[in-house]
């Protein structure tokens, strides 16, 4: 029998007026790879925060044993001491440095006053090699895409010699690709005998990668799963983290559809930044009434720059092509002449690009049409207030008052509050993109109903997704685009994961 | 219950008015006992407020600036002085009638603040230097014009303006009596107002307050005006510069709060990305944010000189810096996106309070000035940590 590398035995952390884990055990056996799902705000993070010291020693009761002594951490510092590194959802990378200094960020090689950088980058180099990257450790992360940038992270994590490696959320932000990448990386990483903990809302993910699965529910396990013992069924996991089982994962709809209200031909749009560089090359495409249609690609194929140039010329230069709402040409040179064409871009990046996190809910809501709560620029407050207090009832959000600063909310009604803000716009055609990035599977169904609702009342979806399962089961029709192009227009009946992932691959090919 | 905790944050949000009551009832409690008079002394209140007229019209302003993202300007000093000196040149050397020359005087600030606003908003330099660099051209300007001599003194005319008293020459008790009649007046019109907005929202089914928090503000609130307006009313009446300051808080406050392009101000400083993508002319935003803040360095430049009865070289230096403390003591948020006019006012009273009283006690001037910076930071710091508790809770 293996050894148990990690135990933690009735960890109970309270928050004034909240009991964020009620004794918790949780045992991780040496060489395995553990999962720890749950929806979010169950506590998973909260557990993992406790285990790496970032909650000191004493903020919690319970006792923490790691490889056989009991340990009290206070700072971070000291849990790395021990070879427990967490690698959280967001980033740690500092964006003007290179690879090999943020790798060796706070453990720099040499001497205090006399850092070697040779040293710092031979090592930083063999590193990259174990995780599979082939960057040089002088290039600045700027420069590289955010699925290499996770795997920096990992590097990084084995450059403390890392015996237990947390992993939160490592795939929120990759495509399916580099997401499988990074999971075969960690099945690698196991077999030549590391432990590590993951954190993930994809149960694909996890059955597909994981030994043993632990659900956590409302701050306490629920139940563990033995990959020797037990199937991981989706159903099984699903019931377990939501507290009830979850017939279908897609809302059923019938489709009724209208004539095209929107249609883009010979769509052209340069990079920024990169003189002569092509983000989307001659992109045509046609949305009608009633219909959600797909967009699918792998990470960096243009659907977000395509859908942002769109909307405004939020992005992008010389950008040239034809756009026609309900068959008419017209010019939508900036984000105002777009929500007065009625079009709405719920941006993927809902904290960045997307709320005022500082500023209370209501004030979110009516951001993209403060007309409707205006009479000449002056505000009607209480109506503001009103009309926020409607869409928090329409979508379920959870909030104490609408007057909560947005900051303050978990990211799933994050979410709702941002597509309050755009149904608020009275659009007729709604570009999603990712609208599902990021939240559990109890807020995701719950979007997807309220697309089900949109359409109902006849409008139009464009809904970039890059979860296949996504895209198959709330769609009518599927565009594929590859580097840039749109390189096939699916019918909802003939797309499949495979027929959608062989498109991708053939045009890849072609070029 | 939801009694309490609304009073709660009531009194989180306002630690800053609790802090400059306990400043001045320990100022007194000091004043007193080393027996140098009183800080309540009807003539000190009415100096209070003439002294710091000027922190009061810069902080509005400022805050705006300060709003928009963190950013300061850092050229309000210097446009003071320059405008006083364009006031001076017309009013004084040119006999140029008053109004005319009043209003071109606000036309300079106006354009001064466009010009930092085009480089700002428009080619995208950092507020921080291009203000920096206004604060040296227009300093450099002001000495060209004022050829490094004080022009003096203003018309009476022109003085009349900013420093008089209103009801003006009379018999004390007609003063008292005018003064107190217009506090009353302005404290039944708030009332009035109150409740008719009060009536509005229950009539059309919206969230009012409770009834009881509502009585408590409009006691404070009516009993701090007329305390004041008592103290006026020993001394001279009501300064003029009382009812401009006013006027501007007013209108500032109103135009954070309630208009849409205040509403833009926070958005912009929030997220100036997802204002962006909502439709938010972000460029336009930082432009009015700092052609404003010209516009009203050249009312304070107008307070100044009359103050003052003259334009020197030397004025209006560091008054930049006393509007940023302001802001910052009122609890605006250095990344920008949170603060209010109120708090920028509160802010500024403080540090006048602080200013007179040290005065008063006879304090060193030199050692007046590291108390002050002792103070600003710790009044951040306390706010700081007192929101960090809340939010951890």
């Amino acid at each position: 029998m293996a050894k148990t590398l990690l135990e933690m035995r009735n960890i109970t952390k309270t928050f004034p007026g909240v009991v964020a884990l009620d004794s918790v055990n949780l045992d991780i056996t040496e060489g395995e790879i553990h999962a720890l799902v749950g929806e979010n705000g169950a506590g998973k993070s909260t557990l993992m925060n406790v285990l790496s010291g970032i909650y000191p020693f004493g903020d919690y009761t319970g006792d923490i044993l790691f490889d056989g002594s009991v340990c009290k951490f206070n700072t971070i510092r000291d849990s790395e001491h021990k070879g427990i590194v967490i690698i959280h959802q967001e980033l740690a990378l500092v964006p003007y440095l290179t690879i090999g200094e943020n790798m060796f960020l706070g453990n720099e090689r040499g001497s205090y006053f006399n850092v070697n950088w040779n040293e710092t980058h031979s090592k930083a180099d063999s590193l990259l090699k174990m995780v599979g990257l082939t960057e040089p450790s002088r290039t600045l992360i700027k420069d590289i895409g955010v699925g290499k940038q996770q795997l920096v992270e990992i590097a990084k994590a084995l450059a403390k010699n890392v015996k237990l490696l947390i992993l939160d959320e490592p795939t929120a932000s990759l495509n399916e690709a580099d997401s499988r990448k990074l999971l075969d990386l960690l099945l690698d990483f196991k077999k030549k005998g590391m432990t590590s903990i993951i954190i993930s809302h994809k149960i694909n993910e996890v059955s597909y990668v994981s030994d043993r699965i632990t659900i956590i529910r409302d701050g306490a396990v629920i139940k563990t799963l033995d990959k020797n013992k037990d199937t991981f069924t989706d159903d099984d996991i699903i019931s377990g983290m939501v507290g009830r089982s979850l017939v279908d994962r897609f809302p059923k709809r019938k489709p009724s559809i209208g004539d095209k209200t929107f249609e883009v031909k010979n769509w052209t749009v340069y990079h920024p930044q990169y003189e002569g560089r092509k983000v989307c090359d001659n992109v045509s495409m046609n949305l009608r009434k009633g219909e959600v249609v797909g967009i699918s690609g792998l990470m960096g194929a243009g659907r977000t720059e395509l859908a942002m140039s769109l909307f405004g010329k939020s992005y992008g230069v010389d950008i040239t092509g034809e756009v026609y709402v309900n068959g008419n040409s017209v010019n939508l040179n900036s984000v105002q002449d777009a929500i007065n064409n009625k079009i709405a871009y719920v941006t993927e990046d809902r904290k960045g690009n997307g709320l005022i996190l500082s500023t209370p809910i209501a004030e979110n809501t009516t951001m993209a049409k403060m007309e409707k709560v205006s009479k000449h620029n002056i505000i009607d407050k209480d109506l503001e207030i009103k009309v926020a207090n409607e869409y928090k009832e329409k979508l379920k959000t959870k909030c104490t008052s609408v007057l909560q600063n947005t900051g303050n909310l978990s990211g799933g009604n994050q979410q709702k509050v941002l597509l309050s803000k755009w149904m608020f716009a009275d659009p007729d055609i709604l570009i999603l993109d990712e609208p599902t990035r990021g939240i559990d599977v109890g807020a995701k169904y719950e979007i997807y109903c309220i697309i089900n609702q949109l359409v109902a009342e006849g409008k139009t979806v464009l809904f970039i997704s890059s979860e296949l399962p996504e895209i198959l089961g709330m769609c009518d029709r599927v565009y594929v685009m590859n580097e840039g192009k749109m390189v096939a227009e699916l019918d909802i009946k003939d797309a499949t994961q495979e027929v959608i992932m062989s498109c991708i691959l053939q045009s890849g090919k072609r070029s | 219950m939801t009694h309490m905790v609304e009073l709660k944050n009531t009194l989180k949000k306002n630690t800053m008015f609790f802090a400059l009551i306990v400043v001045m009832v320990l100022f007194q409690v000091m004043i007193v006992a080393s027996d140098k008079g009183s800080l309540f002394n009807p003539a000190n209140i009415s100096n209070i407020i003439s002294q710091n007229a000027y922190v009061v019209i810069l902080a509005s302003g400022m805050l705006l600036c300060i709003l928009t993202g963190g950013n300061i300007d850092l050229s309000v000093g210097s446009i003071v002085c320059l405008v006083g000196a364009v006031a001076g040149t017309l009013i004084v050397n040119m006999n140029v009638n008053i109004y005319i020359a009043m209003f071109l005087s606000l036309l300079v600030g106006l354009a001064i603040g466009a010009w930092h606003g085009f480089w700002i908003a428009y080619v995208r330099i950092p507020p921080f230097i291009v203000t920096l660099a206004g604060m040296l051209l227009w300093r450099g300007v002001a000495m060209i014009i004022l050829n490094g001599l004080t022009i003096s003194p203003f018309p009476a005319d022109y003085l009349k303006y900013f420093t008089s008293f209103l009801p003006g020459e009379a018999d004390s008790t007609v003063i008292y009596a005018v003064t107190l009649s217009v506090a009353f007046a302005a404290c039944a019109l708030y009332v009035v107002l109150q409740i008719l907005d009060r009536i509005k929202k229950i009539r059309k089914g919206y969230e009012a307050e409770p009834l009881i928090m509502m009585i408590v503000r409009l006691v404070l609130i009516c009993g701090a005006v007329l305390l004041v307006f008592w103290f006026l009313a020993q001394h001279k009446g009501i300064p003029v510069v009382l009812i401009l300051i006013t006027i501007i808080v007013l209108i500032y406050s109103y135009f954070t709060t309630k208009t849409v392009p205040g509403r833009h101000l926070y958005a912009l400083g929030g997220n100036e990305k997802a204002a962006k993508l909502s439709g938010v002319n972000t460029n336009r935003v930082l432009f009015f944010a700092y052609a404003n803040m010209g516009f009203l360095s050249a009312v304070a430049a107008l307070v100044g000189i009359a103050r003052f009865n003259s334009a020197f070289p030397a004025a209006g230096t560091n008054y930049e810096l006393d509007a940023i403390g302001a802001c910052f003591i009122g609890g605006a948020s250095a990344y920008g996106g949170t603060g209010t006019v109120g708090g920028a006012i509160v802010g500024a009273i403080f540090m006048g309070v602080l200013n007179n009283g040290m005065s008063i006690l006879g304090i060193d001037a030199n050692w007046q000035k590291a108390v002050k910076g002792i103070v600003l930071l710790a009044a951040v710091v306390f706010d700081i940590l007192s929101k960090k508790r809340a939010k951890s809770r």
